[in-house]
């Protein structure tokens, strides 16, 4: 039964979502400290006492496994086998939670007053919430919330806490750590430490890995983890990460628990925190290191309003039953279970699998506000001003347009929070209000608010200094990214017609089989940049057919697609959605072409790229400024080194770039319809 | 016997008769009355043999006459509510007989949530018009006629031999449903008597499925319903003599067809014993031990049938096999034996065989430990096995079972022996803080000289002192021991008040006891839920055996099936998933029940396909026309 809620995407439409309410209200209503210091009393898995996290080291420290590999890396190293067992004691400290009640009841106080006076509401599904408590009881649990913010895991543990359900142990990246005083305390309320990346260190793995698994096979506590791995600076889901996916399934494999439930979290922000900061680190200002002076500088931001957040827990997902006739446990009957040893690609290939699933069911439960429906709409409609022109739209076509995208965004079964007792537009206004730092309203017209820099330099750089072409091109940059950080939102409801509609323009001819290879195309080329389930192309071909015939945009007589006279006005809505997306790649294509040489570092490519870029734009042979993103130059590049059309070669001190320039050019020529989908193509991809 | 004028010496005498009430103590108690000890006769095929020999024996030509048509084991031996809802034994046999068992009726009830008002009666009696007409290949009875070997086609001896005690089978007799039933029954008296049978059986192409004690579990004895020729039982039940007892090698050659506790019986006369005691010894038989790879309670000192055994000989439609010499040990290819060994019955009948015997045990005692949970009863078990000091058997039950064995305490007769338990239970729960829903007791039995015992009883004792143990008496040890005679009769008693249950059994390494235990027990739960079983069911296992690598776990599952329209299709999806369960977690397909039918569509994952392209190789070889045609295995 989980399974299936997790697999069916036939009509989106038919999926029953819980409602939500508001737990603001209450902490409105009541005293912040009786509810930070009031008798917390989860429900435990299997009636289980909560472990001492020295404990917990310990148990970490005389496994097996642990010992298998320390004796492993003695033995390789001809370091003595206990300074290795040091070293893993430290990686344990580095690493360890050391959950307390009283920091976490510190932080019930700290962000209920946070909270208030930053949000409107802060909603939930109770249902959810009712779920998750059932499954915490009966099986280990791991939490998968959506990441796009640093409030996410606090939000989170303050949720939990709220709703009287065991708090979580939270893998945290190791940057947390960094900032003294609230990475301790950050430790105390539940997080653990890791290490971006430590590639090769087998012990620094085992330890990791045994350090979860530990907590999941005895049922401590919740494990969360974001499988999105880092914060999403685009707002779109990002690929999963499978390293922790894999841990925590690995218990249930090897018959050490009887189950796991999966529970995707969808975090859905009105309005994010990092909104202009993220638009800067992707336009290549560096992200500023995670400090503690820095988040009281922060607090500036607490004056201002984020309108709410939309938390919901999906319905939790059992391993077991997804595993079921995918993964052989009896294959891992034939070893100790403590020898550690690489997944098959059986196993591979499901954790794979289920990661996407789970990231598409955070996306489908993501709440989406009206504001996201007017950026996607005002984001079209300055692209396409040509300067000198007004062609702004009035207050009244966005709303006439906002409320025709609503309908279309309905029947493609999006999440809308729409206020239905609201006059459409007074939800409008309401929502341009919020977002008064991306739009201005001037003359009736609205407008993108360009040259105010996030929207929070406030009106007196303008008259101020003059600044160079690149410089302006860059501050409009940030408008414009942070505008498509909320059009991106809602790309996953459009994502599968969109590639249709574009395969349809692309495709030489109106043949089912002609299209369906372009959109082929196109999935492949664009699942770094997507959320698109491996191997899903012909379901999502269906899907996007059936979506666009049952609105009646598409008709199929005798194999051919035809796009209906009243489908038109969808068709270009579609293909302009993943048009900036469509010409940045190419223009990384072009750029491969021409401009790469031999000597390109994968350091360089980004800032090289992106002055290839601003080139391209000052001179108006680009209009899409969002390509700017390092995010979209980067899913290029792993998309083209995915389908071999770009290598890398490691040399001494830096890896270099090996550009096959005559795939590359085949590659943007199809992109941009010059070049049939030939099955030789595909075939070669 | 005692008075009986044999050779035997008086203190073996003594020894004989010390065994026998031990034995009887947990089997039956049977009337001693006399009857030859060894009976070292030719074989005499045409005479009548319906003489004094088998009547001493358990098993009659027509088993119905002692044997439940219905059910599991002795006609007058059946439990029931009396009208004060209290359990009763009837019979004389046991030592439950005529006992009554006050606490079983409250865990009958909170356990299934079955009511005594919902009563699920048997069909009276074997309706034998509802059995199709035999399908006779009439050359081959004239054969058979003309050799003297005893047969039948009656319809009650057909059906009896048509079923082992799985539950569907037993269900089905119940209902009065008779599936394909063999046509034919014939009572060999002796290994020549087989060869007559086996050859006439190839020569006019008829179907022959071996019969031993009927016990099967795993549909080992149904016809295949796709049998189109004439499906002949071959009861292997007269053949029941020891033909030889070598006292110097200490051996014994036995006819394949002896039941369990007749073989016992005997060679206590004799001061000996095999030791080899399945939880089935009162009716399965030494062919079928053989047949399907059985193993004993106590194999820790008289090891498993392939331990015990020291030659075979099978009749196979190739003619006999059978070794040339009676060494120990051989190294001469791969041995023969084990193409015998767990064949079940799909290559020959079994119809003579040489095993080890021993002098009986000058004392036994039987012992028990409680735990504070399962996991330390474990860890327990294990330690005693890698210190290789088990005793004869040592059992693990886990927490439901205990609670099972505890509703079956008879009445007690003094105020004083309910004060005493009232001691006891407040001592380990109160004052030693075991949570009664978690401890879990171990049983014991050692045997041997009394000093060595009493030693190898403190070395025990003190393992499991360090696990927490508490030693719990001998009481609850030998109660512990009765529950495996008695389940089969109160698994009919649960069929009379909508309660379906069966038993089944894996073997699986150490590291994996526990984690194979919890999830096929949650596995039963979970799937009984899906499936609409309304109570949560009885889902519970003990450590049964223990090994060097690893163990033999045993499962009872049962559960409440009122309300369900096709409770014998539920009850087979969830053992499907239960041994689903099982083998991936680690588990063997089986440890001593065999494949037969039931399990058969594992066995090539288990043994991969060139191993099942050999076992296929053989019968091809063996048996090509396949006149062992049960269909088991392969």
């Amino acid at each position: 039964m989980a399974s299936k809620s997790l697999y069916s995407h036939r009509d989106p439409v038919l999926r029953k979502r819980d409602d939500f309410e508001d737990m603001l209200e209450e902490r409105r209503r009541s005293s912040d400290l009786r509810y930070a210091l009031r008798c917390y009393t989860p429900l435990l898995y299997k009636g289980l006492t909560p472990c001492q996290p020295s404990m917990l080291k310990n148990m970490v420290l005389q496994s097996d496994h642990l010992h298998y590999v320390i004796n492993q890396v003695s033995k390789e190293t001809g370091t003595a086998a206990d300074v290795i067992q040091e070293q893993a004691s430290s990686i344990l400290d580095e690493m360890a939670h050391s959950q307390q009640l009283s920091t976490v009841r510190f932080f019930a106080f700290a962000l209920s007053k946070a909270f208030k006076s930053l949000f409107r509401s802060v909603c939930v599904n109770e249902e959810g919430i009712q779920r998750l408590q059932q499954a915490i009881q009966d099986h280990p649990v791991v939490l998968l919330p959506s990441h796009r913010s640093y409030m996410d895991f606090l939000l989170m543990s303050y949720i939990l806490y709220t709703y009287d359900l065991t708090l979580p142990v939270i893998a945290a990246g190791m940057d947390f750590m960094g900032m003294k005083i609230v990475g301790e305390m950050l430790r105390m309320s539940g997080a653990f430490f890791l290490r971006r990346s430590f590639g090769g260190d087998k012990l620094y793995w085992a330890a990791f890995s045994e350090y979860v698994k530990t907590m999941l096979r005895n049922g401590f506590a919740p494990i969360e983890f974001f499988l999105e791995g880092t914060r999403s600076r685009t707002c779109k889901s990002l690929t999963p990460k499978l390293g922790l996916l894999n841990i925590v399934m690995e218990p249930f494999f090897k018959g050490e628990v009887f189950d796991v439930s999966l529970v995707p979290i969808s975090i859905s922000y009105e309005r994010i925190l990092e909104e202009s900061l993220y638009a800067r680190e992707l336009l290549g200002v560096p992200k500023p290191k995670e400090s503690t002076s820095g988040l009281f500088k922060a607090r500036k931001v607490l004056s201002e309003d984020y309108g709410s957040i939309h938390v919901y827990f999906g319905q939790p997902v059992s391993v077991r039953s997804l595993a079921e006739g995918r993964v052989k446990r009896s294959h891992f009957n034939l070893m100790p279970r403590h020898i550690p040893r690489k997944p098959s690609d059986d196993t591979q290939s499901f954790v794979n699998d289920t990661a996407y699933r789970l990231v598409r069911s955070q996306e489908d439960n993501m709440v989406l506000q009206p504001w996201v429906l007017m950026a996607s709409l005002l984001l079209q409609n300055h692209y396409h001003q040509r300067p000198g022109r007004e062609e702004a739209m009035t207050l009244d076509e966005l709303t006439q347009h906002t409320l025709w995208l609503r309908g279309l965004a309905r029947d493609y079964g999006a999440f809308l929070h729409w206020p239905d007792h609201a006059a459409p537009s007074e939800v409008v206004s309401s929502s341009l209000a919020l977002h008064g730092g991306l739009v201005s309203v001037a003359g009736g017209r609205v407008l993108l608010a360009l040259g105010q820099p996030g929207g929070q330099g406030g009106a007196g750089e303008e008259c101020g200094i003059v600044s160079s072409p690149e410089e302006e091109l860059f501050s409009q940059a940030v408008t414009v990214l942070s505008c498509a950080s909320y059009r991106n939102q809602v790309l996953h409801v459009f994502l599968r017609p969109a590639l249709l509609a574009t395969a349809i323009h692309t495709a030489s001819s109106t043949h089912r089989e002609e299209v369906f290879n372009t959109f082929s195309f196109l999935r492949n080329m664009f699942s770094n940049e997507f959320i698109l389930c491996p191997g899903d192309t012909v379901q999502d071909f269906e899907e996007a057919c059936y979506l666009l015939l049952k609105t009646a945009a598409l008709q199929v007589s005798q194999q051919e697609l035809l796009v209906t006279e009243s489908g038109r006005r969808t068709l270009t809505f579609l293909t302009a959605l993943l048009d900036p997306f469509l010409q940045g790649y190419q223009v990384v294509c072009r750029f491969l072409c021409e401009e790469a040489t031999d000597s390109l570092t994968e350091k360089q490519f980004v800032p090289a790229v992106r002055s290839f870029m601003v080139k391209l734009i000052l001179t108006g042979g680009l209009r899409y400024s969002e390509v700017l993103s390092s995010d979209l130059q980067k899913n290029a590049l792993a998309a083209l080194m995915r389908l071999g059309a770009v290598r890398k070669v490691k040399g001494s001190d830096q890896v270099t770039l090996k550009v096959n320039k005559i795939m590359v050019n085949s590659l943007e020529d199809t992109l941009g319809g010059k070049l049939p989908t030939q099955k030789a193509v595909l075939a070669r991809l | 016997m005692a008075s009986n004028g044999s050779s035997d010496t008086d203190s073996q005498r003594i020894k004989a008769q010390q065994r026998l009430r031990i034995i009887a103590g947990h089997l039956q108690q049977r009337p001693v009355d006399g009857g030859s000890a060894v009976v070292a006769v030719e074989c005499k095929a045409e005479g009548n043999k319906t003489n004094v020999a088998s009547s001493t024996r358990t098993v009659p030509r027509r088993r119905h006459e002692v044997m439940k048509w219905n059910g599991w084991g002795y006609s007058d031996s059946k439990f029931f509510f009396n009208k004060k809802g209290q359990a009763e034994f009837t019979g004389k046999r046991y030592r439950v007989s005529g006992m009554i068992l006050p606490s079983l009726k409250d865990w009958f009830e909170g356990t299934f949530g079955a009511s005594l008002q919902h009563k699920s009666p048997s069909a009276p009696v074997l309706n034998a018009s509802a059995i199709s007409p035999p399908i006779l290949n009439e050359a081959f009875v004239e054969d058979i006629k003309s050799t003297g070997i005893p047969f039948s086609q009656d319809a009650e001896d057909r059906v009896f031999r048509a079923h082992g005690h799985c539950v569907h089978e037993i269900f089905a007799l119940r209902e009065g449903r008779f599936g394909r039933v063999p046509d034919l029954v014939l009572w060999p008296n002796c290994h020549n008597d087989v060869l007559k049978i086996v050859d006439l059986a190839c020569k006019h192409n008829v179907c022959v499925i071996p019969f031993g004690g009927g016990t099967s579990v795993s549909s080992a004895l149904e016809c295949p319903q796709e049998e189109t020729r004439s499906i002949v039982s071959l009861d292997t039940s007269q053949m029941n003599r020891i033909l030889w007892i070598d006292e110097k090698n200490l051996t014994a050659h036995v006819e394949a067809g002896i039941v369990g506790q007749d073989l016992e019986r005997l060679l206590n006369e004799s001061g000996y014993c095999t030791g080899h005691e399945p939880d089935s010894m009162e009716f399965s038989s030494l062919g079928g031990w053989v047949a399907t790879r059985a193993s004993g309670m106590k194999k820790n000192i008289y090891g498993n049938i392939e331990d015990l055994v020291i030659r075979v000989k099978m009749v196979t439609p190739r003619g006999v096999i059978e070794k040339s010499c009676q060494g120990p040990r051989t190294s001469m290819g791969p041995d023969v034996h084990h193409f015998i060994m767990g064949s079940e019955g799909t290559l020959g009948v079994v119809t003579e065989v040489t095993m080890k015997i021993r002098p009986i045990p000058e004392y036994q005692k039987y012992g028990s430990v409680v735990f504070p949970c399962f996991e330390q009863g474990v860890a327990c078990l294990r330690e005693v096995a890698k210190q290789r000091c088990a005793p004869a058997s040592i059992r693990l039950m886990d927490n439901e079972q205990f609670q099972f064995g505890h509703a079956l305490k008879p009445q007690v007769s003094s105020i004083f022996t309910s004060f005493l338990d009232g001691l006891k239970k407040f001592y380990i729960t109160k004052f030693k803080g075991f949570d009664p829903h978690c401890l879990c007791v171990a049983t014991l039995l050692f045997e041997g000289d009394r000093e060595k015992v009493l030693q190898h009883e403190k070395q025990v004792y003190d393992i499991a002192a360090k696990f927490g143990g508490l030693a719990a008496g001998e009481d609850n040890g030998q109660r512990g021991y009765m529950l495996t005679f008695v389940i089969a009769y109160l698994r009919d008693l649960g069929m009379d008040y909508y309660v379906l249950g069966e038993s089944f059994e894996t073997s699986v390494p150490w590291d994996r006891v526990l984690d194979l235990c919890r999830n096929v027990k949650e596995r039963i739960t979970r799937e009984c839920k899906e499936r609409g079983v309304p109570f949560a069911p009885l889902a519970t296992c003990r450590v049964t055996q223990t090994y060097d690598a690893g163990a033999c776990v045993y499962f009872y599952f049962a559960f409440n099936y009122r309300g369900l329209s096709d409770p014998v299709h539920v009850y087979e999806h969830v053992e499907h998933a239960a041994r689903e369960e099982i083998l991936a977690n680690g588990g063997s397909l089986s440890h001593h029940h065999g494949v037969g039918k039931l399990r058969k569509d594992w066995l090539r994952e288990s043994i991969s396909e060139v191993g099942m392209g050999m076992l296929k190789s053989v019968k091809e070889y063996v048996d090509p026309n396949n006149i062992f045609g049960n269909r088991n295995l392969l």
